[in-house]
Formats: C-alpha cells, structure tokens, sequence
C-alpha cells in the first residue's frame, strides 16, 4: 500500500473544529504575573470581521489599480440581475445536477467496490492497480476521450465526475475496511457471529468514518470536477457562464460566479459534515 | 471430567528466521467450576494458548477439548474477555450486551430483560445507554464482562482483562469478579501478569516458560474462598506468592527443544 492512498484520518481534527488559537491582546498581564483572560469575542462577531475583512482587502485592491477590478458594489448589482433575470439560479441547476448525478453514482458504486476490495484480498490485488492507475490520471484529462466516445450533451460531464467522486471514495472505503481492528472482529465472533454478521456487524459500522471521509474529499473533487468541465465544454452551468462573461470581458459576472461556486462548495461540505458527526459521533478522540 | 483440556498443544509461528516455537506440547486439565490463573513472563505463549482455546487461532500439534468436544473455531460455549475491552464503539452498552443474543436469536423483549439484569449485575445500571467513549477503563471492562456473561458461557476465558486499570479500580475488579464466580462457579482461565492477581483469585496457579512456551509449575492455592483483604495480608498468601513469584522469575534457562 502506498502512502498516497490513505484517505485523511477519520476524526482528525478539521480546521473547523479546532479553537481558534487564542490572538495575542486576548490577555493581558496582571500587575501580579498572573494572567487574565479577558472575555472571548463571540463567534457571530468573528464571523463579521472576518466579512468585514474580506470586504476591506478586496476594496483596497480595487483601489490600487489592478485593471477593471470591479469592486463589491458592482460584483453585487451584477448578482441581483443575474437573480432577478433566473440566469443564477438555472445555471446553479445545472451543474448541481450534474454533480449530484455523477457523485451519486459514484459513491454507489464505490462502497460496494470498496468493501469487496477490503474484505476480498484477491479482488484487491485485481482492481488496485487500476485504480491507482486512475487516480494519476486527472478526470478532466479524460473530457476530450468522453466528448468523443459519448457526444457533446450530459454524459461526458457527468461521467467525469462519476470518476472524480468513485476514485476518491473506494480507495477511503477499502481502506476503512482493511483497517477494522481485528479485536472487535474476534470479539464478535467469540459471540457466535458468523462472516456476514461479522461484516453486517462490525465492519460496516467501523469502517463508516472511514468512508465518510473519503466521500468528504469526493464531494469536494467532483465540484471542483464540474466546474471546470462546464468551463471546457457546455451550454449551461456556473463554469459555462464564467466562459462566457470572459468573452464580452464581464468581469462582474465572473465574480458572481465564483462567489456562487464557492459558496455552494462551502454549504455541501457542511452538510457532510453535518452528517460525519452525527453518524460517527461514537467515535473516540484521543 | 475436566472442562477444558489441552493435551500436548504446540504452536509454530513461521518467521523468517525460521520456525518459531510459541507454545511447545503444553498439557493441562482444567476442571469444572475451576479458577486458574496463567502468569509467566511477557511472550511466553499465554495469549496463544488462550486463543487456540477461544477457536481464534488453530495449534500446530495436540488438541484441545472443552467439554469432551473438540475445539474447531470459535463458539458462544467459551466467553472471552480482552484486555483491550474490545467494545463496539458505535453501540450503547445496551447494545454491546445484547450483541450476543442477537446473534443467537434471541427476540427484543427477552434480550432487553436479560441484557439488563446483567448490567445491573455489574453495576452498570444507570450506564446501560451510555457510549463506551464516556465510560472509565473499569467500566468498559465490567461492560465487557456483561457482554461475555448475556450468552451465558461454560467457560471464561479473560486475557489479562484488568492488565490496563489502576491499582485500585484492579482490586475491585477482582473483588466482584470472585463475587460473581462464586455464585455460579463458572470454569475460569485467566491469564495475568501480576503475580499478586494470580494468587489471590486462582485455585490453581499455572506458571508458563518462555522460549518455547511451556508449562513451568502448577502451583495449588489452598486459601478459602471467599477471598478477603485480610487474606491478601497473611502470612500464608506472603509464602504462596513468593512462591509463585519465585517460579516466575527464576526460571530455569531456556531449553530450546532439540532435534533430534
Ligand atoms: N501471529 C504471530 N506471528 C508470529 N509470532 C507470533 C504471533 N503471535 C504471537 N507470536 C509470538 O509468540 C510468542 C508468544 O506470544 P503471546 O502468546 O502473545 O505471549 P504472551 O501473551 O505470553 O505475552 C511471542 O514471542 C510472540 O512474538
Ligand atoms: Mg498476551
């Protein structure tokens, strides 16, 4: 097994749930030596500056010159046409479908693939190298042989991030698999589990952080996927869109597009979250 | 008729250096409602025997009965307790108990009444919905035992089961454990490290050699159960575990076998 293959540990700390690591001016010395902490700002006021930030830093950038840099107030009447005239929408339509259609499929035939791999040695030693074959191969790198063999419409697009979320997520699968500890399975079968109870039992249960994880990463892989495919070749999506603003030099059409792409990544990403802590909330953290 | 019998028992690791002998011809009769404790020194074997025992891991040579039957794989018949608690971190300890008798078929109602009065019975009661993740080390142990108890067993088998507590929360654990055997007088092999542990719970003391794993001495426990604090400090414990401890540590040089 290579290093490169292991998915990131399941119930690792994520950047979002580690503290914030304490800014200096948050204490102060006491003319003791001993130190007080003064009171945490709220995180609803964080989240602000943080906004409030990001606004500044663009608006200064705007300022300095950068060509046709259009700034927040531009970026956001652009936004609410593209809104009013159901432009933003269809197009997030479009490439939401795309991805959920192709991730879908991808994660539903990556865990049963995954699992067969972990539990049947044969079967991995078949299937791995393909797949880490594959997995060198960027999807998008695969567009212009899918447009050929499959024409211009939806398949192409949908089977590259079909590939994008199956690599991802089997590999994380197998792995979640391979590494169940052998003491729970010889605990369950001191108990009388035979192999399916023990793979019903324990190693689906175990190795679901595991799994989670890797679909985690998929999800992230296959927008990113959509994205830029929409950019190489489509009539419609948020990376359609993009491509076309560029042609007129709509600069604040752009933007709008990768602020929708950013946030839209941002809110599935939390939203598995979302469900790897509810799902794996039993898990020790050491 | 002994509960458990092994009869010559050998087990050989392949390494590469070669074979490695882990456990050579070891014989021993465990009888009904006995209490044995294993100790010897680290990677003498008494983990590999416990496990061909448990039907996890097969012998290379001899066999091994429990029962009269032949011990192919692994059966609810012989309860094993690790020392790694082994709980299903994902299941509530209601759920780790029941786990056996799902597995047996028990129906819900019958299940949740016998999973209950056992966790009761290792004072585990108002755990019964907790995670293992927010229990203390002898807790998840006693929740093990739970588990191991619902299927209701001929025979224990506990692997170092309190090697990772603290001195106190070990005392107490053997307490209770005593308690509950002398209730039922359960066959139990209990492999331990700690000499104190081995006297104080067994009726018999087996001490293993290391290289290769054999059974050193047998030494008889001819104290009363139950066992007590005060018998813990006297004299005749002093003698039996110097005694023990002396079988342990000064053990004859190691005689690989020979070939002949
Ligand atoms: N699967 C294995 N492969 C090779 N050697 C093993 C294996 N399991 C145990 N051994 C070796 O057998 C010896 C006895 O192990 P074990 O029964 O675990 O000892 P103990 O429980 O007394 O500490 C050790 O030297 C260990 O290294
Ligand atoms: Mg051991």
């Amino acid at each position: 097994m290579s290093e490169d293959t292991k998915p990131a540990r399941p119930g690792g700390a994520s950047p979002d749930t580690a503290e914030a690591p304490s800014a200096p001016g948050t204490t102060a010395k006491a003319p003791t030596g001993r130190r007080i902490p003064l009171p945490k700002p709220s995180s609803v006021l964080l989240s602000l500056c943080s906004a409030a930030l990001g606004l500044l830093v663009w608006i200064g950038l705007t300022k300095s010159g950068i060509e046709d840099l259009p700034g927040p107030w531009a970026v956001a009447k652009r936004g609410a046409e593209l809104v009013e005239d159901g432009t933003l929408f269809d197009d997030m339509g479009a490439s939401l479908r795309r991805v959920l259609t192709g991730y879908l499929l991808g994660v539903a035939l990556a865990i049963p693939v995954g699992f067969a791999m972990g539990w049947y040695p044969i079967v991995r030693r078949l299937i791995d190298p393909w797949i880490q074959f594959f997995r060198m191969v960027p999807p998008l790198a695969i567009i212009p042989l899918a447009i050929l063999t499959m024409g211009i419409d939806e398949k192409p697009k949908v089977f590259v991030i079909f590939l994008a979320a199956f690599l991802s997520s089997v590999v994380s699968t197998y792995q979640g698999v391979v590494s169940v500890d052998s003491t729970l399975v010889n605990a369950a079968r001191v108990l009388g589990a035979k192999d399916r109870q023990v793979f019903i039992g324990v190693v689906v249960p175990a190795s679901t952080p595991f799994i989670l994880v890797g679909m985690r990463i998929g999800l992230g892989a296959s927008w990113a996927t959509v994205v830029a495919a929409e950019l190489i070749a489509a009539q419609s999506g948020l990376g359609f869109r993009m491509q076309q603003a560029q042609l007129y030099y709509d600069l604040p059409t752009i933007f709008v597009q990768l602020i929708a792409i950013g946030a839209i990544g941002l809110v599935m990403d939390r939203l598995l979250l979302l469900a790897e802590r509810r799902l794996t909330g039993w898990q020790e953290r050491r | 008729m002994p509960t458990i019998s092994f009869t010559e028992v050998s087990r050989d690791f392949a390494l590469k250096t070669g074979e490695f002998h882990a456990l050579d011809r070891v014989s021993l009769d465990i009888h009904d409602g006995e209490f044995i404790t294993v100790v010897g020194p680290s990677g003498c074997g008494k983990s590999t025997l416990m496990n061909i025992a448990a039907g996890l891991l097969d012998a290379t040579g001899g066999t091994v009965t429990v029962d009269g039957e032949p011990v192919h794989g692994p059966s609810p018949e012989r309860g094993v307790i690790f020392q790694q608690y082994a709980l299903f971190p994902w299941m509530t300890v209601r759920k780790n108990v029941e786990f056996g008798l799902r597995i047996a078929g028990v129906g819900r109602r019958e299940r949740a009444k016998t999973a209950l009065r056992i966790i009761d019975l290792v004072g585990l009661g108002d755990f019964a919905d907790a995670l293992p993740k927010t229990l203390s080390g002898g807790m998840k142990q006693r929740c093990a035992i739970a588990r191991a108890y619902a299927v209701d067993p001929k025979v224990l088998l506990m692997d170092e089961p309190f090697g990772a507590l603290d001195a106190l929360t070990r005392v107490q654990m053997q307490d209770s454990l005593l308690e509950t055997w002398n209730r039922d007088r359960r066959t139990v092999m209990f492999i331990t490290h700690d000499v104190d542990e081995a006297v104080y719970l067994a009726n018999r003391v087996v001490v293993m050699a290391a290289r290769p794993g054999r059974i050193h001495r047998v030494i008889p426990v001819d104290l009363p159960y139950p066992r007590t604090e005060k018998m813990r400090l006297s004299a005749e414990f002093a003698d039996l575990r110097r005694e023990v401890w002396n079988a342990v540590y000064h053990q004859p040089a190691s005689s690989e076998r020979t070939t002949p």
